[in-house]
């Protein structure tokens, strides 16, 4: 008698087992997947704590651990008050706008040094990769903004948003100082509007290329006037006497329609989900989308009212993930190229400049993006010049293993989304295996 | 005609000295016909060049009506005829042009012109039309079906800014760098990684890269190491100057490579444009006349021809910020010693503006594609570009 419910609850379990097929730990491999494509490659222990999970278990735990503020110490300049830009920009004295624009730059150094070491102390690696992909869709970029504040500040919004209301970051976005300064809402006026950031809401943002017309864009454009930043207190402020409350038509919509009455319209469009998770899913699960299956998720992102939490635990769940025909499907960027080899096998390297230096030698510069549209991403990072650069920084990056140190496992299994293409390596052990594996094809796909 | 305008060619280069010591002296001299030892110098004028800012229309009254604020006077422009000028940066351009070996064709641009970067960038790469997909770039196309000839180092180089553009996919093999002995003494050393069984589309592209590596870096280091005469010719130091320094060595040298893709920019000025345009201006034309100097010191000014292009002009009108936004037609240059110079297309007509504010296109951009692959490259057009189209009178052969 007091077996039966023990039994019951084993025959409904295998049952669940076998009908689901997902409530079964990971294997090794499933592990290191889920880590590689959400994080920074997998080191051991790592994969020993997820193990025991299932797959939803996993990507649960995944979205627990989300942070939603750094962990490293802001760069000390964020404590000291916003520079006097209008006075700068008045100012005759070269010296003394050489000596503002060192200082500048000497911040710029910091926070993309501080962000590096973020990258590789966070106990969330998924956080960081969902703030790169927010970073290199709204992207925002140093050589334009040049103020490093509002690109701190940026960081901080996208944190906090990562897994939030994509709805609520888009018009967060759009009152961000950094991006009214990169995308020149600043010098968007009532008797001139510029197109700049109406253009890119559009075509980058949201609905992609081919959903709008120039009319849109001019609509929008006009909409956004007066957006601007109080210079001097470095904070987002409307310039009342430049905002146009005129008619405007929109996408369908007429009326004297502002900005966030631009933003809402768009958000009413179904496209709006499919251009978003489609680019998401370029990020996390292969390279070639599936139309049915990212129809299906582009409905969980909406119907949540585009909630990003939602759309992510629906996609790391789903079959295209897991399925062994997606792995290797994706090319690693530098920075999950550094920084999960740090994580992994060189865990005391803590020379963040050098980062900087490699990661804009490899075409990621954090914090300066090469335009509006981001990093391209995927076979786009390997080209004859970035190839040698990526070889050069993970030999520079295991030349400071100790020569001692063991390496226990199958460190193949554990570092390659495929197997080694160099054919001596079953010969090698420790440093000299871990070095070959690292420069191998395969340590560059994910 | 030819013979005697190659004949001044010739002494404009003795003039130099650099000709007489390095003991290449040809007296008269024909420029090849058209064929794959020939190279075409792509230079990309990223975000989209001003057009109206850079080959003015001075005596137009509408100009100065359009650009009250960034307008170029008349004083400071170099006039080429009673209607058209020079931006003053482009100068230096002014002894090819008068040597008749500087073309300018304006109005270039195309039906149902898109106003994105991406999308209008992409349409020029794989020279689409603007409301069809097409997946590889141009030059690519052109060249990758073809049998590599003997010791061919690469279809293509790319320099500057990290973007394969018209040299994207079709198996061409693209060698990028930034210095190209640098990158060929680095490259020589990888290893020529092994085969897989069932790669995916991602490994694939990192071991096709890495064998592109090893072969370009062979390939380049030997004929680096076999130009015994470094270039007299002195460059000046900007991105677009390294460039330009660095793809005529790779001409001098031999270096069997018909595509050279640069970039220069960013030429996206919505706001305050004057200072940024002059400079970027005056960057290309004095890197240009560079360029044309070390050319004819190494007698190969006969065998290249650089070609600008850009994704789109800019408006016609100035916007509130003294910038210009995203526009469409607009001219570009082609140079090179076995070029026909002057102007090319139709002028630029500022009193028919489109609805949106924009110039209409007087010359596609895939005629001049066209008249590179058959007057240039000896390649039919038509399969390459899926029709065919009108051919300009780029070149005197």
């Amino acid at each position: 008698m007091r077996i039966v419910p023990g039994m019951i609850r084993f025959v409904v379990c295998a049952l669940l087992t076998l009908a689901c097929g997902q409530a079964r730990a990971l294997d090794p491999d499933e592990a290191r997947h889920l880590l590689l494509r959400t994080g920074f490659g997998a080191t051991s222990s790592e994969v020993q704590r997820l193990q025991p999970m299932s797959r939803e278990q996993a990507v649960s735990r995944l979205l627990h651990d989300m942070g939603r503020e750094a962990v490293t110490p802001p760069p000390g300049f964020t404590a000291n008050a916003h520079p006097d830009w209008p006075a700068q920009w008045r100012s005759k004295d070269e010296e003394q706008k050489s000596i503002f624009n060192r200082a500048r730059d000497a911040e710029a150094a910091e926070l993309k040094a501080w962000w590096w070491q973020e990258l590789i102390a966070t106990p969330s690696p998924f956080t960081e990769r969902l703030v790169l992909f927010w970073h290199g869709h709204f992207t925002s970029a140093m050589d334009k903004v040049r103020a490093p504040n509002y690109l701190f500040a940026q960081n901080a919004l996208l944190r906090a948003h990562a897994l939030g209301s994509f709805r609520a970051l888009l018009h967060a976005v759009a009152r961000d100082p950094a991006m009214v300064r990169y995308l020149d809402s600043l010098n968007n006026r009532k008797a001139g509007p510029n197109e700049n950031f109406a253009r890119e809401l559009l075509e980058l943002f949201t609905l992609g290329e081919g959903h709008y017309t120039e009319a849109d864009i001019k609509a929008a454009a006009r909409a956004f006037a007066g957006w601007h930043n109080d210079e001097r207190a470095g904070v987002f402020r409307f310039n009342v006497r430049e905002i146009d409350d005129g008619e405007k038509s929109f996408l369908g919509r007429s009326g004297p329609l502002t900005g966030d009455d631009v933003i809402d319209a768009i958000l009413e469009k179904p496209q709006v989900a499919r251009f978003v998770t489609r680019k998401l899913w370029l990020e996390l699960v292969s390279d070639a989308p599936e139309p049915r299956e990212l129809e299906r998720l582009a409905t969980v992102f909406r119907s949540s009212d585009y909630s990003i939490a939602r759309l992510m635990r629906a996609m790391l769940t789903s079959v295209e993930f897991w399925a062994p025909r997606s792995r290797a499907t994706l090319v690693k960027s530098p920075v999950e190229l550094m920084v999960g080899a740090i994580r992994q096998v060189a865990p005391e390297f803590a020379d963040t400049k050098l980062l900087v230096e490699y990661g804009k030698r490899m075409r990621q510069d954090l914090f300066n993006p090469p335009n509006v549209r981001g990093w391209p991403g995927g076979t786009a990072w390997i080209s004859t010049e970035s190839l040698l650069v990526r070889r050069e920084a993970l030999a520079r990056l295991t030349s400071g293993i100790p020569a001692d140190r063991g390496f226990a496992g199958d460190m193949s299994r554990l570092l390659l989304a495929s197997p080694p293409l160099v054919a001596a390596i079953g010969e090698l052990r420790g440093r000299q295996l871990v070095e070959a594996l690292l420069l191998d094809p395969s340590y560059q796909v994910k | 005609m030819m013979s005697r305008r190659w004949f001044l060619l010739r002494s404009g280069a003795l003039a130099f000295g650099s000709a007489l010591s390095t003991g290449c002296v040809t007296t008269t001299r024909s420029p090849p016909g058209a064929g794959l030892g020939n190279v075409l110098v792509l230079i990309e004028l990223n975000g989209g060049n001003d057009g109206l800012n850079t080959i003015i229309p001075y005596a137009d009254p509408l100009y100065a009506k359009l650009r009250p604020k960034i307008g170029l006077a008349r004083e400071e422009v170099v006039q080429l005829d009673a209607t058209t000028a020079l931006h003053p940066g482009l100068a230096p351009l002014k002894p090819s042009w008068d040597a008749g070996e500087c073309a300018i064709v304006q109005s270039v641009g195309y039906d149902k012109p898109n106003l994105s970067h991406f999308r209008s960038i992409e349409i020029w790469d794989t020279a689409s039309a603007s409301d069809a997909t097409v997946a590889d770039g141009w030059v690519a196309r052109a060249l990758a079906p073809r049998q590599p000839l003997a010791g061919r180092v690469a279809e293509g180089v790319v320099l500057g800014r990290p973007v394969v553009g018209p040299l994207y996919g079709a198996k061409a093999r693209v060698a990028m760098m930034q210095d190209a002995s640098g990158f060929a003494s680095q490259a020589r050393r990888v290893a020529k990684p092994g085969a897989m069984a069932t790669p995916t589309a991602a490994l694939q592209h990192v071991v096709t890269t890495q064998a592109s590596l090893r072969a370009a870096g062979d390939g380049i280091y030997d004929r680096l190491q076999q130009m015994r005469v470094p270039l007299q010719t002195v460059f000046p130091r900007t991105g677009i100057g390294g460039q330009l320094a660095n793809a005529a060595r790779l001409i001098a040298a031999n270096v069997d490579v018909p595509a050279i893709k640069l970039s220069h920019g960013s030429f996206d000025t919505h706001t305050y444009q004057r200072n940024p345009h002059d400079r970027l201006i005056g960057e290309l034309g004095a890197a240009l006349a560079a360029f044309r100097q070390a050319m004819i010191e190494r007698n190969a000014w006969g065998r290249v021809t650089v070609m600008t292009y850009a994704e789109f002009g800019r408006r016609p009108a100035e916007n509130s910020a003294q910038g210009t936004d995203h526009g469409t037609a607009a001219p570009h240059f082609v140079l090179g010693g076995a070029v026909r110079g002057g102007f090319k297309g139709v002028a630029p007509r500022l009193d028919q503006l489109d609805g949106g504010g924009n110039l209409r296109h007087g010359v596609d951009f895939q005629s001049l594609y066209a008249t590179m692959l058959k007057r240039w490259w000896g390649i039919d057009p038509a399969p390459v570009l899926g029709r065919s189209f009108p051919e300009l009178d780029l070149f005197l052969t």
